[in-house]
């Protein structure tokens, strides 16, 4: 009798450990979705209805683009680890508020599609997939990529069209493009000084032209420092880019304080604080290491500055991620960490 | 100071740290196997119907790295067949049946007098006495106590970190065994002649520490001065129990990849390995019992008992009150590097620390996957989140062995496995933490045993 009720016993048979963390893909991905909660919500307190159409987009778009890859090709669908779903957040954020909406479409297919499927999938992509997506759409429609609603208030009954009611009164060149208008005219007569001379509580609270998700560096330091907190990112690769992006633009500016702004109009204009904590930090296509991650941020930091004052583009930030993320592979194969005993 | 890497796991230690060690009552039978240790498996010395004592040798090895086995009861021999081994495979077993008297076989003596005795004299009742690292690993102890000439040890570690969760064997030794325990600390100081004795402690064990820590303040009559024995606390921090780690938390050096601690003059045991080489000389016990901890949330009633090795973990489970529920998993040891068993009709062996019980859906490892109705053993792409990294104590590099051990098993492609060998993971200690952390589930500590014995048939082939 004894012996029967013993035999019928399944016992489970898995190799050790037989405890595990918490953490999960899909965890890791939703705090950083939490994290953009702030940004997101002053980006539309600020550029109001047209917004949340691209945000909404873009995310949609992302989860169905991502549904239909791998039911085509048969893959085990994947949209539930929230990967996706934060990819076509990111995008949104990475977008002028307003931006047609067959463009987002496109952009959320280089993402998802092109960028990281056709590169293996996550984990196994290159690029950064929202920000490789921006970049597109930039090369591809540099118009309505550059054309910023003015900032306003969804309650003040401003509310910004955008693209649809044509490219005057309600939008307005970003801080960045200013400067980079006077140094490619070089007409001394606007001088760099004045069209910098913007309130840095304006810039603070996101009070600018930008990208939806760009704007806010208060929002965006309160995400980066919940992901910390989190440990979902480490302080290395954020930090790293801040300070390298201060430190080389106050060398160029100490060297050539008439063509160049200066660094605190550098450090909170462009996209530097939501490229730094949420677009440098993608674990895919960063390094793996915490040295690995100290260069890439260094490397992230210097090529956004040589971008704002030498290239064409009045913003340097998803240039410079990109270029680093091809040189992810090489830093994680030559900076081993130390092991032990070794 | 302390080493690179590691988790805080959780404890899981207050069911059982607070128990003091009960003795099991006699197991009607036990099935004793040949082989508890590393090393050459020993021959049976007595045959089927033979009538033994507790304490009487029942299989002896040969060769340089081998130990005696020994019965556990006094009764009748009435089987000597492979059985189930909680290693997973079968293992030749002697099976003898208790005739309840309990008796020693009168051939073991005291030694009161054992502090006269000389390096030789005490390795040979070591040996002797079948002691093996009652850690887990199960070396040869007399092996241990004779590093080839030349190599001085400076010191003597013994290891109280016990920092697999939910095991508090090792803690409940130290706490009511501590003479007996630093005499053993002496008895292996004066085999190796070494400089310094330490008995590492985590944090988290403050009755063992400050129990020692009132023994040493005491003078001692004879053995070795206790200005030469020192306490240690360490960080809780898991592995800190693994043998290199902790030489590294406690004097500082770390062992180089393929050295042995020996190599850099040090001497690590497990502290009830102390304990039972001081029963051993003192009175002549050889290692036919041990302690360990019954637990988990699988059993009514956990306990840390002194039990008779080839005593059937059902008979013990039995005796800490059965399984609370239905059982999922029962493991040997903790359940960080503990191995799952298939049947309850495997005996404790001598590296056997623990028993946990987990019942169903309390293992169930990952939420996510729960939530998207997927089995434990199922898993995403590595995302590159660097965890298994940060936290391996090693400093090697355990999502790669995860990339190049599934290419090496689909492609079939054998650079994988040099490149592997290159990214040294032949360093790894199979402390299970990288499989712990990893947020998509990735079984990286299989995916390593896979490789490593990829590049092990593979050196083996090229010498030839
Ligand atoms: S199991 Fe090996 S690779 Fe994984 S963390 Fe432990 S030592 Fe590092
Ligand atoms: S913990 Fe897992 S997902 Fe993260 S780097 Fe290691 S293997 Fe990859």
């Amino acid at each position: 009798m004894e012996k029967d009720k013993k035999s019928e016993i399944q016992l489970l048979l898995t190799p050790p450990p037989h405890i595990k963390a918490e953490e999960s893909v899909r965890g890791l991905m939703s705090s950083v979705i939490i994290a953009l909660i702030p940004t997101t919500i002053t980006g539309i307190y600020f550029f109001g209805i047209p917004s949340i159409v691209t945000i909404f987009v873009a995310a949609v778009s992302s989860i169905l683009f991502e549904f239909f890859y791998q039911k085509i090709v048969r893959k085990e669908n994947t949209i539930s680890d929230s990967s996706a779903a934060l990819t076509g957040l990111l995008l949104g954020l990475n977008l002028p508020a307003g931006f047609p909406w067959w463009g987002t479409v496109i952009g959320s297919f280089i993402a998802i599609v092109v960028v990281k499927h056709l590169f293996g999938g996550l984990g196994f992509n290159i690029f950064n997939p929202a920000l490789a997506a921006r970049v597109f759409l930039l090369i591809s429609w540099p118009l309505q990529m550059s054309t910023y609603p003015k900032p306003a208030s969804i309650f003040s009954g401003l509310v910004p069209a955008g693209i649809k009611q044509g490219v005057d009164a309600v939008t307005a060149a970003t801080p960045l493009t200013v400067v980079k208008t006077i140094q490619l005219s070089h007409d001394l007569s606007r001088s760099i000084e004045t069209a910098t001379k913007i309130s840095w509580f304006d810039l603070l609270i996101g009070n600018r032209g930008g990208s939806i998700g760009e704007v806010s560096v208060i929002a965006l330091l309160v995400g980066g420092i919940y992901l910390i907190y989190k440990r979902t990112i480490t302080w290395h690769i954020p930090l790293s880019f801040i300070l390298t992006t201060a430190f080389f633009s106050t060398i160029a500016h100490l060297v050539n304080p008439d063509t160049t702004a200066n660094p605190v109009f550098h450090l909170l204009n462009g996209g530097l604080f939501l490229g730094a904590f949420f677009m440098a930090t993608d674990y895919v296509t960063s390094p793996i290491t915490k040295k690995g991650m100290v260069i890439f941020g260094i490397g992230c930091g210097f090529l956004t500055v040589v971008i704002r004052q030498h290239g064409s583009y009045p913003e340097g930030v998803s240039f410079a991620i990109l270029l680093m993320n091809m040189t992810a592979p090489l830093i994680d194969k030559y900076l081993r960490q130390r092991k032990f005993g070794g | 100071m302390t080493f690179r890497g590691g988790i805080h796991t959780p404890e899981e230690k207050d069911r059982t740290k607070g128990l003091p060690i009960q003795t099991a009552p006699l197991p009607p039978k036990v099935v004793i196997p040949l082989s508890q240790h590393s090393g050459a498996v020993c021959e049976p010395v007595v045959n089927k119907g033979d009538v033994v004592k507790k304490g009487q040798k029942i299989g002896e090895g040969k060769g340089p790295v081998t130990s005696t086995i020994h019965s556990s009861l006094s009764g009748k021999v009435v089987d000597i067949s492979p059985h189930p081994h909680p290693f997973g495979s079968s293992v030749l077993s002697v099976v003898i049946e208790s005739d309840g008297k309990d008796e020693w076989t009168p051939v073991l003596k005291e030694n009161e007098d054992y502090l006269s005795f000389d390096t030789q004299k005490l390795k040979e009742i070591v040996r002797e006495a079948g002691i093996v690292g009652l850690g887990g690993a199960q070396f040869p102890t007399h092996v241990k106590l004779s590093p080839p000439d030349g190599n001085g040890i400076e010191y003597v570690i013994l290891n109280g970190a016990e920092c697999e969760p939910f095991v508090t064997s090792d803690h409940r030794l130290m706490v009511e065994k501590s003479s007996e325990i630093i005499e053993g600390l002496n008895i292996i100081i004066k085999i190796l002649s070494a400089k310094k004795g330490f008995i590492g402690i985590e944090k988290n064990k403050p009755d063992a520490i400050s129990t020692f820590n009132s023994q040493l303040s005491r003078p001692t009559i004879v053995g070795t001065p206790n200005s030469q024995l020192e306490v240690v606390d360490l960080n809780i921090k898991y592995p800190q129990g693994s043998e290199k780690q902790l030489i590294k938390s406690i004097v500082n050096r770390e062992v180089p990849a393929d050295k042995l601690p020996v190599d850099i003059g040090v001497v690590v045991n497990n502290v009830g390995t102390a304990y039972a080489v001081y029963e051993a000389v003192r009175y002549g016990k050889p290692l036919i019992e041990r302690v360990i901890t019954i637990t988990g949330n699988g059993v009514k009633e956990p306990r840390n008992l002194l039990v008779r090795i080839g005593t059937s973990f059902d008979f013990l489970i039995q005796n800490c009150g059965g399984f609370a529920g239905e059982p999922e998993k029962v493991i040997m040891g903790g359940p960080m590097m503990g191995i799952a068993q298939y049947t309850l009709d495997v005996p404790v062996i001598k590296g056997t620390s623990g028993i946990v019980v987990f019942l169903k859906e309390s293992t169930s490892p990952h939420p996510s996957l729960q939530r998207r109705g997927l089995r434990g053993d199922e898993y995403l792409p590595c995302i590159r989140c660097g965890r298994c990294i940060d936290s391996c104590p090693m400093g090697i590099s355990p999502n790669l062995y995860g990339l190049y051990a599934e290419r090496g098993m689909i492609e079939g492609g054998r650079d994988f496995i040099d490149e592997a060998q290159k990214w040294d993971v032949m360093d790894c200690i199979e402390c299970g933490i990288c499989s712990y952390v990893c947020p998509s589930n990735r079984p990286l500590v299989q995916f390593i045993k896979y490789l490593k014995s990829e590049v092990k048939k593979k050196t083996k082939n090229g010498k030839r």
